[in-house]
């Protein structure tokens, strides 16, 4: 039972920071259609700047910001660089140039940090809570905190504010919006930037317990990637609900099947969920258009 | 006016459009076996310039990529479907020819047995996967090549594990022995790579011109309208990705026995990228494109150490700007420079 | 053969797109579907060429049910069709475009084509006669070898149409085929359609230009908000005063009259 317990709080703990990954995918798709595969390389980035930081001496609550804002300004450099020049590329092209980016990105960690497997402490110490049986690491509170903390952020700024509602236009027709005058360069820099900070922060909060490393990106990308599918693409609540769900299907699978497959239950879950429910849990069935 | 010309006279792009195209009349020899000979020809003038084993090396790896390659050219190329995991099924074939050797079954027989395997897990996975498209076909076929990858690396009784394994069996040279010629090792597999790699090609090009090809690439261009002219657009994605995944077993498996040694990351993510990258590089629409492709990411990075040094950067960094400079690859790019010049 | 719509429906998001449509369209006839944009025309065309599921009604091609079928099985009895906002290949030339519409007359093996047969060339050969001809039937066969890509918007259109017959079919369903044409090419099509009809296929056309309507059609349907509002030869429609109201109005009553008087 206590068993149990202990799988279901790891499960929770990885599930929110693929939740925090799937919410950052949500936003780049809904606002340009576009999927990042380059998504995970932002929790690498806010990781290793993290560390680096940290192991450079530098307080977490400054060294956690800058690697957001790292992160930030690399996610404007990718839509700026490399998304933008080929807006008008058909689908195959923008997942190579994705994918590129992503190895890109890759190649430039390992080449400005190391090829080192990097953490630090967890913000609240290392010390584990001890809840009924199950030991939590402080950090889990963090992650989890952290997840829907995004998640509401984006919910008010995506409905509430007059940015938010720009990129929420601009997806759903871009020259609509443009016509009444909503500046969609600016939603679509908006968005990469909002999205490769959601992956930062991610990265950042996650560090301590998951540990990170120049090459874990794709890793990432795809478990959010299988997060976001299984919630249903575009729905913010899905990608929430589908990251938590993959968490805890990882956990379960690590702790009675075997730890050395608990990656390929996330994959085994995509293949299911477009088998069986291609539009996810939360997501409206479209009917493309001819 | 040379202005003048270029406004008037037809874009032909690239060779084998302009054979595909071209009205009806005899010709001597088809544009399969013109394709072999061109290969053959560069395969031989390959031998003729080496100065040593080490050349021959590199060389049998451009043509295994190569050969690799043109699965990819036929997958992407022609029908437009990207897969991230053809790693796996040249993987498949690289470890078949590794370990059934060790049970007792000759190398060519297990050869044939992983190649025959990565098809069937193709034909398996294929009809549910390629129901899919864009994205979720990309990650699919990126989740299928890290699940075989994974088992590769931890079912270490099997595979080795991630250290690898030797591969013990066949060599090149005896086949050549037998007809009397004296080989080194290292050149009788360039000669046995450069073959696969003509005859791979010839019959992508032969697939290109045929019923079956312009179905596919009908679908590459619009998959609702080669449904409404009868095509069975799930059949044709599915054969395609089959037969796409039989020249990345093929390839594995001769490089297996080329090289005497494989590891798990024959079937890694990252050696998924490179084929894609060779594909996109060269021009994912040709066979010239797939060579030309295989030969730059292969040759390069023996003689630039920044590859080595730098090699994630470098690939991605050319799928980025081979997308957005010249979206069809270099071998598209410089035939439609040349008839322009030309013209 | 014929095709009878019985009750065919579907909605996108609440909204009912195409509602309760019924009607037939006879071999050796045209039938129009005309009305107001976004009244549902193409939507129907996809519900019947099997793009869209219906999610109520039936089709028929001559009595049998082939609802639900996928759109290849449908070319296979003989459904084709083209496509308002054009799905031709552009990165063929406009002879492989229509040799791509002779697909299921091709009887090579995926074997001997990947290994260059004399099957595959024979059959290569035969679809590219066939293509000439319906390319020269659609007034383009000078253009045989121009990449689809460099082509007007009006060749497009009949080389969609070129590649439709090319297929063998029976039943064809054309959206807006003369959309993009000048005067002299609409007469062009207009004749074309004429002359498939007369050959006794099954025509279903959809058009907004009323004077080609009102002269080559035994038959309209016309919808308006995704149902059907009339039906009737071109006389009864031209009069009737719903559908004067809903679409046609003064300006295309007028033009409708004229056309018949031509
Ligand atoms: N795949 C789809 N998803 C959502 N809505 C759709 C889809 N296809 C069509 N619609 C909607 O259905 C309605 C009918 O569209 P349709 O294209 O059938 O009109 P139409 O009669 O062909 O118009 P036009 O004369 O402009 O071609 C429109 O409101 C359109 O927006
Ligand atoms: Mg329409």
């Amino acid at each position: 039972m206590s068993e149990l317990l202990q799988f279901l709080v790891s499960g929770i703990t990885v599930g929110a920071i693929y939740a925090a990954i799937a919410l950052g995918f949500t936003l780049i798709y809904n606002a340009s259609g576009v999927v990042n595969f380059a998504q995970g390389e932002f929790v690498v980035i806010g990781g290793m700047t993290a560390a680096a930081l940290i192991g450079a001496g530098v307080p977490v609550w400054i060294a956690a910001p800058l690697a957001v804002i790292a992160g930030m300004l690399v996610g404007v450099l990718l839509y700026r660089l490399a998304i933008k020049p080929a807006r008008e590329a058909p689908l195959v092209s923008l997942i190579i140039i994705t994918i590129g980016a992503s190895i890109f990105l890759r190649g430039a960690m390992q080449a400005v940090f190391d090829k080192q497997i990097h953490r630090y402490d967890g913000f609240s110490g290392d010390a584990p809570l001890r809840v009924g049986g199950a030991t939590i690491l402080p950090q889990s509170l963090w992650i989890v905190g952290g997840s829907i903390a995004v998640f509401a952020f984006l919910a008010w700024f995506l409905n509430r504010t007059r940015a938010g509602r720009g990129i929420k236009a601009t997806a759903s027709n871009r020259m609509a919006a443009a016509l009444v005058g909503i500046n969609t360069g600016r939603a679509m820099n908006l968005s990469f930037a909002l999205s490769a900070a959601i992956g930062a922060l991610a990265g950042v909060l996650a560090t301590p317990v998951t540990f990170t490393s120049y090459d874990v990106g794709v890793l990432m990308a795809l478990k959010g990637f299988s997060a976001t599918m299984l919630g249903g693409v575009g729905s913010p609540l899905g990608a929430l609900a589908g990251g938590l769900l993959i968490g805890l299907i990882e956990a379960l699978t690590a702790g009675y099947i075997s730890s050395d497959y608990k990656d390929a239950s996330a994959f085994i879950v995509i293949l299911l969920v477009l088998f069986l429910r291609p539009q996810g849990l939360f997501g409206a069935r479209i009917t493309e258009r001819v | 006016m040379a202005g003048q010309g270029t406004t008037t006279a037809p874009q032909e792009s690239g060779r084998e459009m302009q054979a595909r195209t071209e009205p009806a009349r005899r010709r001597v020899i088809g544009p399969g076996l013109r394709t072999f000979l061109i290969f053959a020809v560069l395969v031989g003038l390959g031998a003729l310039i080496f100065p040593s084993s080490y050349f021959y090396r590199v060389g049998t790896l451009v043509w295994i990529n190569t050969l690799a390659v043109t699965g990819i050219v036929v997958l992407l190329g022609y029908v437009g479907l990207v897969s991230l995991g053809h790693a796996g099924f040249f993987a498949i074939g690289a470890y078949a020819t590794a370990i059934l050797p060790n049970y007792g079954i000759p190398s060519p027989l297990a050869m044939l047995a992983g190649v025959a395997l990565a098809g069937l897990l193709a034909l398996a996975v294929g009809r549910p996967i390629l129901k899919l498209s864009g994205y979720y076909l990309a990650i699919a076929t990126l989740g299928l090549g890290m699940l075989i990858w994974m088992v590769l690396s931890k079912e270490a009784w099997l595979t080795g594990g991630p250290d690898g394994m030797v591969v013990s069996g066949m060599n090149a040279r005896n086949l050549f022995k037998m007809v009397g010629l004296k080989l080194k090792s290292a050149e009788a597999w360039y000669w046995v790579a450069g073959f696969a790699a003509a005859i791979g090609a010839a019959i992508a090009v032969n697939l290109a011109g045929s019923p079956s090809g312009r179905a596919l690439r009908a679908i590459h261009d619009s998959d609702v309208a080669a449904r409404s002219l009868g095509v069975d657009v799930a059949k044709a994605k599915s054969r395609a990705f089959v037969i796409s995944a039989l020249y990345a077993a093929v390839a594995g498996a001769l490089l297996a026995l080329a090289n005497g040694y494989i590891t798990p990351e024959t079937g890694g993510f990252m050696h998924s990228v490179e084929m894609v990258t060779m594909a996109v590089l060269g021009g994912a629409s040709s066979v010239f494109g797939a060579l030309v492709g295989a030969l730059i990411l292969t040759a390069l990075p023996q003689v630039l150490t920044v590859f080595a040094d730098y090699e994630h950067m470098v690939l991605g960094g050319i799928m980025v700007l081979t997308m957005i400079a010249m979206r069809r690859g270099l071998v598209p790019f410089i035939v439609d420079l040349w008839n322009r010049r030309k013209s | 053969m014929s095709l009878d719509i019985d009750g065919i429906g579907i909605a996108f998001g609440g909204i009912k797109a195409v509602d309760d449509v019924s009607f037939t369209a006879r071999p050796g006839e045209v039938t129009s579907i005309i009305g107001p944009n976004g009244a549902g025309k193409t939507t129907l065309f996809n519900l019947v060429s099997g793009v869209y599921r219906a999610s109520a009604g039936r089709v028929r091609i001559d009595g049998q049910d082939v609802t639900g079928l996928p759109g290849h099985a449908l070319a296979r009895r003989g459904m084709a069709r083209t496509f308002q906002n054009l799905q031709v290949f552009p990165q063929m030339s406009a002879l492989d475009n229509v040799m791509t519409g002779c697909h299921m007359q091709e009887k090579s093996n995926l074997l001997a084509d990947l290994l260059g047969l004399a099957s595959a060339h024979r059959e290569t050969a035969r679809s590219r006669d066939a293509a000439m001809a319906a390319l020269q039937r659609a007034g383009l066969a000078e253009l045989a070898h121009r990449p689809a890509s460099e082509m007007s918007y009006g060749q497009l259109k009949r080389l969609e149409i070129a590649r439709a017959l090319v297929t063998g079919c029976t039943i064809l369903l054309l959206d807006e085929p003369a959309a993009g044409c000048n005067a002299v090419e609409t007469r062009e099509v207009d004749d074309l359609i004429h002359a498939i009809a007369a050959e006794g296929k099954t025509v279903v056309l959809i058009e907004h230009d009323m004077r080609m309507v009102m002269r080559i059609s035994s038959h309209i349907v016309v919808l308006d908000q995704g149902r059907k509002i009339a039906e009737g030869g071109p006389e009864e429609i031209r009069n009737n005063p719903h559908v004067i109201a809903a679409y046609l109005g003064a300006h295309g009553a007028a033009e409708a009259e004229a056309a018949a008087h031509v």
